[in-house]
């Protein structure tokens, strides 16, 4: 791992001060950073501990609508386990725990998981082509090793999927980010946070370089009932996802009242499935009319030599997520 | 590459290695190529010369308390907790495996809570209590954990071990080994490769059963 200076202040103000310095980024838990650090593939000259920010609560705020806020420092294991959060917010929870191991939970932030990379293999191996870490060397993956890649949303620029399972779900229950830069305080819509790849693979999202996520805001939701996180990956546990699946559904009376979708693994960011939650609405929450919503959810997917099976496997898992979130399965 | 070491608990009063020699080498080394600069960007860097020589050789003060042992260490930045562990304190029974948090083998707690040494800066462990293999039995009297392990042949080759006994007393304390499915989701950030799992589950459920305080 390459030298750097570290840094550990004790004001918002000081850390987006330290920001607006090139080559400096901020250290959470690590957990990601440090791991693409000894790999090489980030290389700050300057590392700015926020730890001593009070960013940790999670806490239930009472306005025009009642959310519930979680500071980006708190740790994946700390709101998977957290009363309110496994109560109100279940699918959260579910999420949280499909992702990484036990140790890692205890080690990874909020908004440290927002801002983890992608784990495309030639994003990591620096003797390789990839446009995010190299803009301009070309895409290894296009015709190379892509069976863990997107079929949704892609460019011919980048096909990296985001490795999130926290981020399916907040994506799913229509989270804000908040943050703050020098600029002041602004809230991010999830759907805005992260971006596709078009031209600029470089950017995962859309926080600009002076600014620090705060807190992760999610409305209250009639989904507690009903919502339902699948993760199919090559092993049982601890594995990144081929897909996954972050389903909420308001049924009453045995018909959908609302729905939300959003799945991973099939792209560059949480991709949502508006025209499948505004085709289920009204619906009977059935077998049949899970059935039915496949072929609506893969129009625009596009496949490449290996992840051709994905084509098969989104939709199998998105109607396998309904009916559990149903509890018809 | 760094001398090995004897294998072991670290003795009464251990100090970091002396790293004078390494740090002369490397300013050395850094004043030479400064020296082969053309005068004018000589000229140019000086007025950053100080900032630059401390941001490449600056180590850090921390204080960590491990094993119940109270530490004053000086780090540099990019040590990680398991290197700091095992090279300059000699507790060598945390184990590097992937160095990357993907087999659990560095597996400590930071205060109470299990995490991937290898993935941990030290010096974001300042102020904060470490624990390790070494630091769970008490005295000659094994914890329970350890007890379960040997008597369940929870290992072959015992290099994940260690890693395997942190995580599962984290496991249990956290309340996850209510049953062997719940225990293998929550240990699946340790990985065995001699395939040991069962004896392993064997071991934390007889733990969790005994009703032990772990």
């Amino acid at each position: 791992m390459k030298q750097f200076q570290y840094v550990r202040p004790t004001s918002q103000q000081s850390v987006i001060d330290a920001l607006t310095k090139p080559g400096t980024k901020i250290i959470a838990g690590g957990s990601n950073l440090v791991d693409l650090m000894k790999h090489g593939v980030m290389s700050p000259d300057k590392l700015v501990d926020i730890n001593k920010l009070p960013l940790r609560d999670i806490s239930s705020i009472m306005g025009n609508v009642r959310t519930i806020a979680i500071g980006a420092l708190a740790l994946n294991s700390q709101v998977a386990e957290h009363a309110m959060i496994k109560e109100r917010l279940p699918l959260l929870s579910q999420a949280l725990n499909a992702g990484a191991s036990a140790q890692l939970r205890n080690m990874a932030t909020v908004g440290g998981n927002l801002m983890q990379r992608t784990r495309c293999p030639y994003f990591y191996d620096t003797a390789l082509p990839c446009n995010k870490r190299n803009p301009g060397s070309g895409c290894g993956a296009l015709e190379g090793f892509n069976r863990m890649h997107a079929i949704f949303g892609q460019s011919e620029k980048c096909i990296a999927v985001h490795p999130s399972d926290m981020a399916v779900a907040l994506a799913a229950l229509d989270a804000t980010v908040e943050v703050v830069g020098k600029k002041g305080r602004r809230y991010i819509a999830f759907k805005d946070f992260h971006r596709l790849p078009g031209d600029h693979p470089e950017l995962d999202n859309t926080l600009a370089k002076d600014e620090l996520i705060t807190n992760v805001i999610v409305p209250e939701n009639n989904f507690a009932k009903n919502s339902y996180y699948l993760k199919v990956r090559d092993r049982a546990s601890y594995a990144f996802a081929l897909v996954s699946a972050a389903v909420a559904l308001d049924i009453d009376n045995g018909r959908i009242q609302d729905a939300r979708i959003a799945m991973g693994g099939v792209a560059h960011k949480p991709w949502r499935f508006y025209e499948v939650e505004k085709a289920l609405k009204g619906k009977p929450a059935s077998t049949e009319t899970f059935e039915q919503i496949g072929e609506l959810a893969m129009q625009g997917a596009k496949a490449y030599k290996e992840n051709a099976f994905k084509l098969k496997l989104t939709p199998a898992t998105l109607v396998e997520a309904l009916k559990h979130a149903a509890r018809i399965a | 590459m760094k001398k090995n070491k004897p294998c072991g608990n670290a003795p009464e009063g251990n100090e970091p290695e002396d790293n004078s020699r390494r740090n002369f080498l490397k300013q050395s080394s850094l004043l030479t190529a400064i020296a082969l600069i053309p005068g004018v960007a000589v000229k140019a860097a000086e007025g950053h010369f100080d900032e630059k020589v401390a941001a490449v050789f600056e180590k850090v003060p921390v204080s960590i308390e491990i094993n119940g042992k109270a530490h004053k260490l000086s780090v540099e930045p990019r040590t990680t907790l398991l290197d700091l562990l095992r090279e300059q304190l000699d507790l060598t029974g945390t184990k590097k495996g992937c160095d990357y948090g993907q087999c659990g083998a560095c597996t400590v707690h930071v205060n109470g809570k299990r995490v991937n040494s290898c993935l941990t800066l030290a010096v974001m462990t300042h102020g904060k209590k470490v624990t390790t293999i070494e630091g769970l039995a008490n005295g000659d009297q094994l914890h329970p954990m350890q007890e379960a392990f040997i008597k369940h042949d929870g290992f072959q080759c015992g290099y994940c071990t260690p890693g395997q006994i942190m995580s599962a007393v984290a496991c249990v304390r956290e309340g996850h080994a209510n049953s062997e499915a719940e225990i293998r989701e929550y240990m699946s950030g340790n990985i065995c490769r001699c395939g040991a799992y069962p004896n392993i589950v064997n071991a934390i459920m007889e733990v969790k059963e005994g009703g032990q305080q772990v």
